[in-house]
């Protein structure tokens, strides 16, 4: 286990360079523009072949609000490696991994739907668990647990 | 208030590639789809051209509800996710948090959480079998199996007081040893489970309306479901032989002896018979299971996570504090960050747990299988019959509840 994370680390000394491992799992912390460059070397050079998850954590009052999540697995070498960037309240935008992974594709929906974080590249951000019309992004802190959503209205009887 | 919504749900298309094609819109309110999902395809005949699957119906704001709970108090919400196997996801939550906090627990604990894990996954997978196997028409195997399910419900019932969501897993350990007898009973259920199943592979395996239905429908290759973030049976189904409780051994895995079923086509019989090769493989992991629990608690002496003996919070001023602060503060969790994945009957069940330290989490996700299953779902649908679409859907095993969170 620990070969393979030393050999990540070794390679993305420049991109990650506190890499660690954390309760079994190798953290790297990347810039949002490196992001798709080191996922499509994780999953060429590395044999990181399953998207597992990708999701969002809120820090409001800092700088860099949002810190996107991603987990892979190796089905190869049995292992975890997590990356994560952080990206403004003003501009949440990162690359999108749909022309990696087709799992990408509604993890990142649900991901938009819930913080707000644009995928670029991810034609299809429609909502997910929620619907059309819900107004704001309901795991952000600011978000109260209680606001009222609009209601979809019950059809009229057509006859 | 805001202005009502006309449409709800946009489909990905609203209109036809073809002239002589039409969009039909199946659910969410269908018997077949298992309560809440919506899927729109484009029908050539009664074949589907293109689908376009639709979640969300069940969401009612798990993540956001469990910031603002004690550690302690969300395991219930946790039970709610996959409803057939709610042991899976207690004890998969529980194993994030005490990874977190450092705490290892028991060996009773350990081998007991190994043993109703696996229990559940014959539960779960009974419930999926039987259902796909009633949704093509086999109304005698659907009653086998699920009057076995029910013995093992009413059989948790015993250990636990509920029938489908046990909130039984606590943090360091359970919420109460095994009753009396609760071994015996087991044994004569594992005994009914190898009678009837042998029934249902007598009536299933070979019966010719079964493969014509099943055989080369709803196929998914290797490579698309590894691309497509398949997991668990779905995965094995197409030869893949990855397995967590193999590959990463967790709880008592590593001591036991069992094999990874696995298919050849990743078509739906594939996927029926890998499901109950699986539940071979379970009993057998049982059996082994019973003979190697040790005696001793089931619940860690560590007054950060478990609730002091009653007798001694009515009659002593430190255990009463002690239960004060566990129940109105919760248990202080150290700050960091954790992913924990149990291979759950559906598949990879992971929880990724941020804590700021405190007794409330920071942030609660989950890692949901039959989520990321929809994801890649329209692969095993278009292209074949629409009346293909119930099976095929029905061996996905969609759960609502963990699916929309």
């Amino acid at each position: 286990m620990s070969a393979v994370f030393d050999r990540i680390k070794d390679a993305f000394a420049r991109e990650a360079p506190g890499a660690a491992v954390s309760h079994g799992i190798l953290v790297l912390a990347v810039a949002p523009a490196d992001v798709l460059a080191v996922v499509a070397r994780l999953k060429e050079e590395f044999g990181f072949d399953l998207f597992l998850d990708v999701t969002a954590v809120d820090w409001p009052g800092e700088p860099l609000r949002f810190e996107v999540v991603w987990h892979f697995y190796s089905t190869r070498d049995f292992v975890r490696v997590r990356v994560k960037t952080r990206v403004p309240e003003a501009d949440p935008t990162v690359d999108s991994l749909v022309p990696l992974y087709g799992a990408a594709r509604f993890m990142e929906r649900e991901c938009h739907d819930m913080y707000g974080i644009v995928f670029r590249g991810n034609a299809d951000l429609r909502p997910i668990l929620l619907y059309e019309g819900f107004v704001g992004h309901p795991l952000r802190k600011d978000y109260p647990k209680g606001r009222e959503q609009p209601l979809v209205p019950y059809r009229e009887d057509p006859r | 208030m805001n202005a009502p919504i006309a449409n709800p749900v946009r489909p990905a298309f609203d209109r036809t590639l073809r002239e002589d094609t039409v969009i039909v819109s199946i659910g969410p309110s269908h018997p077949a789809t298992h309560g809440t999902i919506q899927i729109f395809t484009e029908l050539d005949g009664e074949r589907v051209v293109r689908a376009d699957v639709h979640c969300g119906y069940l969401h009612r704001g798990f993540e956001k509800e469990c910031e603002d709970h004690t550690w302690h108090n969300l395991i219930p919400y946790v039970d709610r996710l996959n409803y057939c196997s709610a042991l899976v996801n207690d004890f998969a939550y529980c194993d994030a948090v005490e990874r977190l906090m450092g705490i290892e627990i028991t060996p009773r604990c350990r081998y007991l959480r190994t043993l109703l894990s696996e229990y559940s996954r014959v539960a779960d997978h009974l419930t999926c079998v039987a259902a796909s196997l009633m949704e093509l028409g086999a109304m005698t195997a659907f009653l086998y199996l699920v009057m076995l399910r029910d013995w093992i419900y009413e059989h948790l019932a015993d250990l636990t007081g509920a029938r489908v969501t046990y909130t039984y897993g606590r943090i360091g350990g359970l919420a109460r040893d095994l009753p009396e007898g609760w071994l015996a009973r087991l044994h004569e259920i594992l005994a009914k489970y190898e009678e009837f199943v042998a029934r249902v592979h007598g009536l299933m395996d070979r019966n010719r309306i079964f493969i014509e239905r099943t055989r080369d429908v709803g196929v998914i290759s290797a490579a698309d479901a590894i691309n497509w973030g398949y997991t668990g049976p779905i995965l094995r189904s197409t030869g893949v032989a990855r397995d967590l409780r193999r590959d990463t051994p967790y709880l008592a895995y590593a001591e036991l002896d069992f094999e990874v079923p696995v298919g050849i086509k990743g078509d739906n019989y594939d996927r029926y018979y890998v499901r109950m090769r699986e539940m071979d493989e379970s009993v057998h992991m049982i059996r082994q299971l019973v003979e190697m629990l040790p005696d001793g608690p089931v619940s860690v002496d560590d007054r950060r996570c478990t609730l002091p003996d009653k007798r001694l919070v009515y009659t002593e001023i430190e255990s009463l504090i002690n239960h004060f602060k566990l129940v109105t503060d919760g248990p202080q969790v150290p700050a960091g960050e954790i992913y924990v994945a149990h291979e759950s009957p559906n598949g990879e069940l992971g929880f990724y747990l941020v804590s700021t330290g405190g007794g409330t989490p920071w942030k609660v996700h989950v890692r949901a299988p039959s989520f990321v299953h929809m994801g890649g779902a329209h692969l095993m649908l278009e292209g074949y019959q629409l009346a293909d679409l119930i099976p095929t859907f029905g061996s996905i095993n969609m759960i609502g509840g963990e699916c929309d969170r």
